[in-house]
């Protein structure tokens, strides 16, 4: 029991801000209203009151068709295509009289192109559905009665069911936890399927169930939860859980969502209470859409244009018929006797010749149909597989270390490739690889470090400097830790002791140690400590300390545990801090601190935290370094590192003890401004600091990043960044991969203002909202007017935009304004947004500015922005695969869409296009010749080829040809491609736009 | 390049997803794609020109050689005092329908000599007359009864009719008969027909019955003891001309004509062209290696040389007066609108 108390004391402790009683306010009230209507039997469903209410169960399907409405559906599918219900038109009449041809070989050619059309959706859509047998069949331990646990297959799962999750699982469905294997109940999870985010997140159940820790507490237990109804907001929640006629509210604390990952806790319990599609992570998904390409609407209007001629020719055709007919018996007298225009039927009867004109006007509308082309859709639909096949083959796109080539898993989109226009992208592990490196630092002013970064290489190529090939040379033979990318012989190996300024330099690396929220894990085996910390910065800071010689290795309630190296004996020793306070990093605060007391018993306050904080609050004697550290600190921004400042500060006993005083008691108030209360407390006593130096880290991206988006750019596509980061760590990242420059103009649209933030304090929410919008609305208005104003020698542009003003600005009377200066800057960053946001983006993009929009993107937040988007691509990362699944293409690295887009895209657009306008050409001169020969059978509709011909003419004869232009056609090899990108930007022209020109 | 390569082919060992290198999957096959300088265009047009005129030249000598003798008679073998109402002579059966015509022979024409007769105006290829015959029944006998499509000349008298259809009904029955020098000639009518029409279309078996007794007579009469494959004058007029002016083959004279040699055709004129206003005409020909007389292929190749060489020349001299170098990228339409792009 000493060991469970003692977990409680200290994650409360780090946790100061954090925790705290809940109570029924605002939203509560709302519960069994309307869109609040949900009632969970928490432990019983089965019981009356349960079954009544009928919810889903938790088996999904992200499958286009079920064996029940795959005929109908897919059919519907196929006569979408007007072409295909003019066959069909043409098939039914084609058993009348009417027809020019025999009925089987007028079905035939139908039969064989829908069928093999349909084919292929069952293909791809048995591939989704073997994915959703695996995730159904996942099993999950579920309360069975008598406080016993057995597995469930996770299709089974019923609302109201207790569910016992353990550590490194994905929670099956959305769920109230009610307790964990901590005696505190809170929980950690993982949410990067959702929101991309990798920093583990603290979840805490109530205090009223907190003290169930064993399968037999559940025997009895039981609760009913009454909650808002299905919704996609993944940040909002809003319930209350009734235990022995007890209310207490729930809030997005307690809820777990489906698709999210248990992490560092050993098992967590509890109670279901959205199943399938009623979770949020479904809600927030739209189903997979049948995505079609411009070329393919283009295709369709040329149909339309086709049809007009058809029926001209049709009109043309039997007026002269009408005519021709009427003549053949006047006044009893048979003029083209061998007709017998006397003993006729309705189709050729002179005697009512406009009825057979109508007549003949249908048969005619079947005899000119060779002017469409009925096996062109089967055809592209063919070549696009093949081109498919040969995208999955590049060997260019293939990821050695993840094994894992391109794939195309729809093969409808491969030519809108060659047309993208705007790319949305999402940030981590599609441009970042996903971990941060300690890669440099100064010191006391004196920056070490001697890594590179990936901007810096970036830069050096533009420059043509030679520094690339020294760099991967030495990056070679370097033993790679993660989140340890650091070189530099002064202060490694303990060598920094000989350092100028080595005292400083001794109180940085302590700091770094000491000032941070990780956790130690130290490995049974080979005695290696790793950490599990709440974001890869603070991974990174303890990495580097431990590598540098300060090795973290112990938290306990009141202590952190370091080994020292120390610099008079040059041995390792053992130190113990004891901890005292932790005030904890929030946006607004941008810092973080702790106090401590050393062995010596003096008091220190560690701090850390952003240059635009920190400086303010330097002593007039901790000065010492700080022109120098600025400088380093601009140069790392430069290069595109997250940098942060370090200070520290001695404490006399006196100013603790009232600190802590206050401070506590500030904590302990139960009024709803305890937070700023303890944050100006904390603020009064994080002053007079000693700069010892700046960190810097990278966000590192992934291989390749910054010159693909150099290319892109040059292609003339534009990028915008979506992310659910930070806007500070955005904007970083934004430079790292050169999409954000120096001397770019930035106009950041944020509502965390000081303001903004006032007003959401204010009880009237309705207000608080109406002046939110008009604060972003006039940053709107400004933003263009600065856009308006500009002129080229002040430099492009780039839109930050933060997601709270992101929902305001995409409402309908503002976002026509936000797309247009959107549209007008270089680059769009837009952070801390939704995955619904990210849609919404992505459709306004798409509906607004008709151009092609991809999306990219790796976590299961970013699957409504692929699915919108008109060409989803996935990176199939270590992560999950919802991402992937919903995808159209699926890459391993960013990098690789270079490659997919001015290469292969650049190649199929062209080879459909040109394809296409070879379809059109054989079929039109083909239509013609029959309509021609009509001249000289006086438009009797006597087709002029025979009918086998006619219909195997589409279907066979002249289909290879067709084909193997539209597989193998290259104009320019793939390494001109890449060379000259920017003949993407050349005009519009009809059908082929890009690169179609090259020097002869 | 190579590197890669043998890297690639030492891992594909393992069982890895790596695609397999190959030129065809990378797509890195060499292509050949010429490139249309001005020698290489000017060049194909000279060779396309030398080749196509003497060509063209040849098939027009080919052409020139055949002797081709053509007689419009619809109009002139009808007695003045019809001439104002030919419809009244024709469909009257007892009036004289023969006449007689005197042809002369330019030149010596050497057996065969073929005749034809050449109808004008007559939609042969009307669809009501193209589906109205029922090849069942024309090949078996089992089969005579079958007259679908037939309509309205599928039965008579409540009897089916053999051969059924518009098409037999509508045989062609003018005759000729000629003379040289008051002297007959011979004119075969054996082996006018496809020989696959006779084999496998018109059946051995197959005897015309309740043939042109109707109310209405349409053409020519057969005779019932003949079986239809023996038929041939009804098998030629059975396989429907494409267009509305065709020539069908009625016999062929075994023996030469001399030059200047007056040829007399007695016709007899029975065959209704005149209330659709089509005429008839009577043709004997030669033929050649390239056929009957067709200047057409011949003047097509002569123009398409004759085109290709003025091509060549006015290419040359383009050349020569405005040359321009090739390759320049300064004509790239990017370069030439650098506002285009802004990178």
């Amino acid at each position: 029991m000493a060991g469970n108390r003692r977990k409680k004391h200290h994650f409360s402790r780090i946790h100061a801000f954090s925790c705290g009683k809940t109570s029924f306010k605002g939203d509560h009230s709302l519960i069994g209203g309307p869109g609040f209507s949900r009632v969970v039997h928490c432990n019983d469903p089965e019981s009356f009151e349960a079954s009544v209410l009928n919810y889903s169960g938790n088996y999904v399907r992200t499958t286009k068709y079920t064996l029940a409405t795959f005929f109908p559906k897919a059919l519907f599918e196929q006569f979408r295509r007007v072409a295909n219900v003019y066959f069909l038109i043409c098939a039914i009449l084609s058993f009348t009289p009417l027809s020019p041809y025999s009925a089987v070989s007028n079905v035939l050619p139908l039969v064989v192109v829908i069928g093999a059309t349909m084919g292929k959706e069952v293909l791809e859509d048995w591939r989704r559905k073997k994915q959703d047998i695996e995730v159904n069949n996942r099993k999950v331990k579920v309360h069975c009665g008598e406080g016993a646990f057995d597995y469930t297959k996770w299709r089974d799962l019923k609302v109201g069911d207790v569910v016992k999750v353990e550590k490194d699982e994905f929670f099956p469905a959305d769920l109230i936890l009610l307790s964990s294997s901590y005696e505190e109940a809170i929980c950690y999870v993982e949410t990067t399927n959702l929101d991309g985010e990798t920093n583990l997140k603290l979840k805490q159940a109530l205090d009223a169930t907190s003290n169930m820790h064993e399968d037999s507490n559940f025997q009895n237990f039981k609760a009913i939860i009454r909650c808002e109804d299905p919704n996609a907001n993944l940040y909002t929640f809003v319930g209350s859980l009734e235990l022995e006629e007890q209310q207490y509210p729930l809030t997005p604390q307690q809820l777990l969502l489906r698709d999210s990952k248990l992490r560092n806790t050993d098992c967590i319990y509890g109670a279901v209470i959205f199943t399938g599609r009623d979770t949020k992570v479904f809600q927030n998904s739209t189903g997979p859409p049948s995505k079609r390409s411009k070329v393919e609407r283009r295709m369709d209007k040329i149909i339309y244009f086709l049809f007009g001629i058809l029926v001209l020719m049709s009109f043309i055709g039997s007026i002269f018929f009408g005519i021709a007919t009427r003549e053949d018996l006047q006044d009893g007298k048979m003029k083209r006797w061998y007709l017998r225009p006397d003993d006729t039927t309705a189709y050729y009867d002179p005697k009512r010749a406009a009825v057979a004109a109508v007549l003949h006007f249908l048969t005619a509308l079947m005899l000119y149909g060779y002017l469409i082309p009925i096996s062109l859709y089967v055809s592209i639909e063919i070549v696009k597989i093949l081109q498919s096949i040969f995208i999955n083959q590049d060997l260019h796109m293939y990821y050695e270390e993840t094994d894992k080539p391109a794939r195309a898993r729809t093969s409808n989109l491969n030519e809108e490739l060659g047309q993208v226009d705007t790319i949305l992208s999402d940030k981590t592990g599609t441009l970042t690889c996903n971990s941060m490196e300690f890669i440099k630092c100064s010191i006391a002013g004196t920056s070490y470090g001697r890594g590179v970064t990936e901007v810096e290489r970036a830069m050096a190529r533009r420059k043509g400097s030679p520094l690339e090939e020294e760099v991967t040379e030495e990056q070679e033979d370097k033993a790679s830790i993660k989140g340890f990318n650091f070189e530099d012989e002064r202060i490694m190996n303990g060598s920094w002791v000989n350092e100028p300024h080595a005292d400083v330099i001794q109180k940085f690396l302590r700091l770094l140690a000491i000032c941070h929220t990780a956790l130690p894990e130290v490995d049974e085996e080979n005695g290696k400590i790793s950490y599990e910390a709440e974001s890869p910065d603070e991974a990174a800071f303890v990495i580097a300390a431990r590598e540098l010689g300060f090795e973290f290795y112990e938290r306990t309630q009141t202590s952190i545990s370091v080994h020292e190296l120390d610099p008079v004996t040059g041995t390792k020793v053992e130190r113990s801090y004891s901890l005292l306070n932790v005030l904890e990093f929030s946006s607004s605060r941008k810092r973080m601190s702790v106090i401590v007391r050393s062995e010596e018993g003096t008091l220190l306050l560690l701090s850390k935290g952003a240059d635009s904080v920190m400086f303010e609050r330097l002593a007039e004697n901790g000065r010492e370094f700080e022109e120098q550290t600025k400088e380093h600190i601009n140069e790392y921004a430069d290069a595109g590192l997250r940098t942060l400042i370090l200070a520290y500060r001695e404490l006399d006993e006196k100013e603790y003890k009232q600190f802590n005083e206050e401070f506590t008691e500030a904590k302990n108030s139960v009024s709803a401004d305890r937070e700023e209360l303890a944050e100006e407390i904390a603020e009064k006593i994080e002053k007079n600091l000693i700069l010892l130096g700046a960190t810097a880290v990278e966000d590192k991206l992934q291989n390749g990043v910054p010159e693909c988006i150099d290319k892109l750019a040059q292609a003339g596509i534009k990028l915008w960044v979506l992310t659910g980061d930070k806007m500070e760590t955005a904007i970083n990242i934004g430079f790292a991969c050169s999409l954000l420059r120096q001397g770019m103009r930035q106009v950041i649209i944020s509502s965390e203002t000081p303001e903004s933030k006032t007003l959401e304090k204010s009880e009237d929410k309705s207000a608080a909202a109406a002046a939110l919008k008009a604060s972003v609305l006039h940053q709107l208005i400004r933003g263009k007017e600065l856009l308006d104003s500009s002129n080229e020698s002040l430099g492009p542009l780039a839109l930050i935009i933060d997601g709270k003003s992101l929902t305001y600005a995409l409402e309908d009377d503002v976002k026509d304004l936000f797309l247009e200066l959107a549209i007008g800057c270089a680059s769009v960053i837009c952070c801390r947004s939704s995955p619904k946001q990210k849609a919404l983006v992505t459709r306004l993009v798409k509906t607004k500015t008709s151009s092609t929009t991809l999306a990219i993107g790796d976590g299961a937040n970013d699957v409504g922005m692929l699915q919108e988007a008109d060409i989803g691509v996935g990176i199939s990362g270590v992560e999950g695969m919802q991402a992937v699944m919903s995808s159209d293409i699926a890459i391993a690295q960013f990098r690789f869409l270079e490659r997919l887009l001015l290469v292969h895209g650049h190649w199929c657009y062209r080879r459909i296009s040109s394809m296409i306008c070879y379809f059109f050409y054989k079929n039109i001169a083909f239509g013609f010749t029959l309509f021609f020969f009509e001249a000289y059978a006086s438009f009797s509709g006597q087709p002029v080829y025979n009918d086998w011909f006619l219909s195997l003419y589409n279907v066979f004869f002249t289909s290879l040809p067709v084909i193997a232009l539209g597989v193998f056609d290259q104009d320019v090899s793939a390494r001109f491609c890449l060379k000259f990108a920017f003949p993407f930007v050349t005009v519009p022209s009809v059908i082929p736009r890009r690169c179609t020109e090259y020097p002869v | 390049m190579k590197g890669r390569r043998s890297s690639s082919d030492s891992s594909s060992s393992s069982k890895t997803k790596k695609p397999q290198y190959s030129k065809f999957t990378q797509q890195e096959l060499s292509a050949c794609k010429p490139i249309l300088t001005p020698g290489y265009v000017i060049g194909i047009f000279i060779i396309v020109g030398v080749i196509f005129i003497p060509v063209g030249i040849i098939s027009l000598f080919a052409s020139e050689n055949v002797v081709e003798i053509v007689d419009r008679y619809d109009e002139g073998c009808i007695p003045p005092n019809y001439s104002d109402d030919m419809l009244a002579y024709i469909q009257n059966s007892d009036t004289n329908k023969t006449c007689t015509r005197s042809l002369k022979a330019t030149k010596l024409m050497k057996s065969p000599v073929y005749i034809y007769y050449q109808l004008d105006n007559f939609y042969q290829n009307h669809r009501r007359y193209v589906k109205s015959r029922n090849d069942k029944q024309l090949w078996s006998k089992k089969h005579e009864d079958e007259t679908k499509n037939c309509a309205p000349e599928a039965t008579s008298n409540g009897l089916s009719i053999v051969p059924c259809g518009l098409i037999a009904w509508s045989l062609f029955n003018d005759s000729y008969g000629f003379s040289i020098k008051n002297k007959m000639v011979k004119v075969s009518k054996k082996n006018i027909a496809w020989e696959s029409d006779k084999k496998h279309k018109f059946g051995s078996d197959v005897y015309p019955k309740n043939f042109q007794n109707g109310v209405l007579i349409g053409g020519g009469k057969l005779n019932s003891s003949i079986p239809l494959s023996k038929q041939e004058a009804l098998i030629v007029w059975m396989r429907t001309a494409a267009l509305p002016t065709f020539r069908k083959l009625y016999g062929r004279i075994e023996s030469d004509i001399q030059a200047n040699d007056s040829v007399t055709v007695i016709i007899e004129n029975n065959y209704n062209t005149y209330s659709f206003g089509g005429k008839k005409k009577l043709v004997l020909s030669t033929t050649t290696w390239i056929g009957g007389k067709n200047d057409f292929l011949g003047i097509a190749y002569i123009t398409v040389g004759g085109l290709c060489l003025f091509l060549a020349i006015s290419f040359i001299l383009v050349y020569v007066v405005m040359p321009r170098p090739l390759g320049d990228p300064a004509f790239l339409s990017w370069n030439r609108h650098p506002a285009g792009h802004q990178i």
